[in-house]
């Protein structure tokens, strides 16, 4: 009922009724075309700068930011990171390149591939992209990577390949519906730094609900 | 909530003398709008961008039968389900029955204005659902019993002393007065509960056309976690709230953060997208949006079209001067602010919520942060035409609108009066130019001096410069 009572006082409002198959198939056609609007100047610098900005609007964001020449080097990262802040485990999503990884040399930390749980210290996940123009990272749900890890540990590694950097969301988006053939995943991540919140006397403080801190791990690849 | 608009003007008087309040209210000020304009300034393009919004804004009004009926087939399509629910009432129903399906004894809760519009929150005590707040500011709220009194600062009334006193009497640990403590207090108190919700409530900042997707904003994190450990997750919504595409919606983003709390982007922006994939090792395994109309549908077509724009960005009420001095709980319900004084009435009537749109100094600083360009001023004028022709303004305003008519209708007569008036404020000013008191016009004079007249009236002057 109430469907159609709200439906109808639109239509009202819009002096109309149901709109014709024209005016259905006009609104169609504009969705499907996914014309983007205003793209700012900043999204639309060559790759390199588009690098920068990157990591210059991450670290703004309060992220830290790892440049690594190979992935190999992602488990003794993680490892020396996660001594030096005294926890010895360490959470993982399990997509391919992820699973590559050869933790053996890392031997005194435990490794899992598992969902997040409540009182988890660490995590590591793959990214799908980075967004240059605000230091954004893109990560979408699964079956190798389960969205708690994002939000659940207390920190939050995420590796991110430089070629998967783009200028604005815009391209993202694109590159997500050409992996999914449109049919988006469960849900999609964007992630600019670390949890926080002001909420007492406007005086931002880090590490609210969401890790605590954020660590991008930069891959030249 | 209860309904204290009509209180306006006593709450008013009292938020005016209260000392936390107003020294609570001073971190906004020095605040909000000062991060704004560093963030815009940083953009060259927003201004585009924002006659961009604005234009897009008014073509999904135009055709927001057919987006809502997209957005609706595209929920289904990935095995969500959508209520469409006209009043309140309906909406808490709705929920709750989702609720008892699911036997839910407790439900997260992630920061929602719309929950507050329908009073979710008492509906589900009173029907055996507790319902937890987990935005740190709402959470605290909650403890106090209180209300939030800005859309996206819920405790923007607050200071440090009163969070610390009431964690201190409900999580019984020593006091603190240190905020990072505080913060880690209340995320180690919810932690469990995050994980024990059989429901997960949120609002929806977007609702995406194309995909069938909703889309929270939020810095903290808790709205994700409300949303992704429980069985099923409800996002309680609106219909204005509709775009296009995952473009048009990444216009909206662009604005909303910067014209909000001046970041560049919030920490976490995530859509939900249906239930969880086959596959999926977590996220609910049910996902429901309830659709809230209470009132907007009859906004469409009217003079108040226009405010269906508003992304709830709070730049209004953190520009406004009436806000920064009374705050959002003399407003006396949900929404307060420029946007509030034009939605408030639409929600619970010109009735009740009259003295709103009266309690504006016409600066027109909303309009000008408005990242929608909604003409505020315009709207509350709008209202004010409308409690004139309903009979509802006051005598006194009645009366002197009525007597300046009866003047401005007889030119002759009008000079007389503003010549002979001229004069005698001038005398009663004296030699300082500055009245100190008028009789019946306390409402000025108690506050500040009126200045007097500065010289001859317009027409007087019009008249000596024409034959010169
Ligand atoms: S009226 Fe404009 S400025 Fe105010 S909350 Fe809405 S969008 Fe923001």
């Amino acid at each position: 009922m109430s469907k159609a009572e709200i439906l109808g006082n639109i239509r009202h409002g819009l002096k109309r009724g149901e709109a014709s198959q024209e005016q259905k198939q006009a609104v169609i056609n504009r969705i499907n075309a996914h014309t983007r609007n205003l793209v700012p100047q900043r999204a639309q610098l060559p790759h390199e700068e588009q690098v920068a900005l990157f990591i210059a609007m991450a670290t703004e964001a309060a992220a830290e930011v790892y440049q690594l020449e190979s992935i190999n080097e992602v488990p003794q990262i993680c490892a020396n990171w996660l001594k030096e802040h005294n926890i010895s485990s360490l959470v993982t999503a399990s997509d391919a390149s992820i699973l590559a990884l050869d933790w053996n040399s890392v031997s005194d930390l435990s490794c899992e591939q598992r969902v997040a749980q409540v009182g988890d210290a660490a995590s590591l996940t793959s990214s799908f992209a980075g967004i240059a123009e605000t230091g954004t990272l893109m990560l979408h749900s699964g079956k190798d990577s389960p969205t708690t890890l994002n939000f659940l540990p207390d920190n939050h590694f995420v590796i991110l390949k430089r070629s998967d950097i783009v200028g604005p969301y815009e391209d993202a988006w694109q590159r997500l519906r050409d992996k999914t053939q449109g049919d988006l995943p469960r849900t999609v991540n964007m992630i600019t730094g670390p949890s926080r919140s002001a909420d007492i006397e406007q005086k931002l403080q880090m590490g609210a609900h969401g890790p605590k801190d954020l660590i991008i791990l930069l891959i030249n690849d | 909530m209860e309904i204290h608009s009509p209180e306006f003007k006593e709450k008013s008087r009292i938020a005016l003398h209260d000392v936390n309040l107003q020294k609570a209210l001073s971190n906004l000020k020095a605040g909000f709008p000062v991060k704004r304009s560093t963030a815009v300034a940083r953009m060259p393009e927003f201004e585009q961008l924002r006659d961009e919004a604005t234009a897009l804004k008014n073509h999904i009004l135009e055709n927001l039968d057919i987006y809502l009926e997209q957005f609706e087939a595209n929920v289904i399509k990935n095995g969500g389900h959508v209520h469409w629910c006209r009043t309140p009432d309906d909406a808490c129903k709705k929920i709750l029955e989702i609720c008892k399906d699911v036997d839910s004894k407790t439900v997260t809760k992630g920061k929602s204005m719309v929950s507050e519009e329908i009073n979710l929150n008492d509906y589900l005590q009173k029907n055996g659902v507790e319902p937890i707040e987990t935005d740190l500011g709402e959470y605290i709220l909650q403890l106090r019993g209180d209300h939030p009194s800005h859309i996206i600062a819920p405790a923007i009334h607050l200071n440090l002393e009163d969070v610390s006193e009431i964690f201190h009497e409900k999580h019984k640990r020593p006091k603190s007065s240190d905020p990072a403590v505080l913060m880690q207090e209340a995320r180690e108190m919810l932690r469990e509960k995050f994980a024990g919700a059989d429901v997960g409530i949120t609002g929806a900042n977007f609702l995406v056309a194309e995909t069938g997707s909703t889309i929270i904003v939020t810095n903290e994190g808790n709205g994700d976690l409300t949303q992704t450990l429980p069985k099923t997750h409800i996002v309680v919504t609106s219909i204005e709230k509709v775009v296009p595409t995952l473009e048009d919606m990444t216009l909206f983003l662009r604005l909303l953060a910067r014209s909000a709390t001046g970041q560049e982007f919030t920490v976490y922006n995530t859509l939900s997208t249906g239930p969880r994939r086959t596959g999926d090792q977590d996220g609910p395994e049910n996902f429901h949006v309830v659709l809230v109309d209470n009132g907007r549908s009859e906004m469409v077509g009217t003079e108040f079209q226009e405010m269906l724009r508003c992304i709830r960005c709070s730049a209004c009420m953190n520009h406004c001067p009436v806000y920064g001095a009374v705050g959002g709980h003399s407003y006396g319900w949900v929404y307060p602010g420029p946007m509030g004084s034009v939605l408030t009435p639409q929600m619970i009537g010109i009735e009740q919520a009259g003295l709103l749109p009266n309690a504006s100094t016409f600066c027109g600083k909303c309009e000008s942060v408005c990242p929608v360009r909604i003409p505020l001023p315009k709207l509350m004028r709008h209202w004010r035409e409308d409690e004139f022709s309903k009979h509802l303004s006051p005598k006194a305003v009645r009366w002197g609108i009525g007597g300046w008519a009866f003047f401005a209708k007889r030119p002759g007569l009008y000079r007389l009066l503003s010549t002979s008036s001229n004069l005698f404020l001038r005398v009663m000013a004296g030699k300082k130019g500055r009245i100190k008191k008028i009789p019946m016009a306390g409402g000025w004079t108690d506050w500040r001096d009126m200045p007097a007249p500065s010289g001859k009236t317009f027409m007087s002057q019009y008249k000596s410069r024409k034959q010169s």
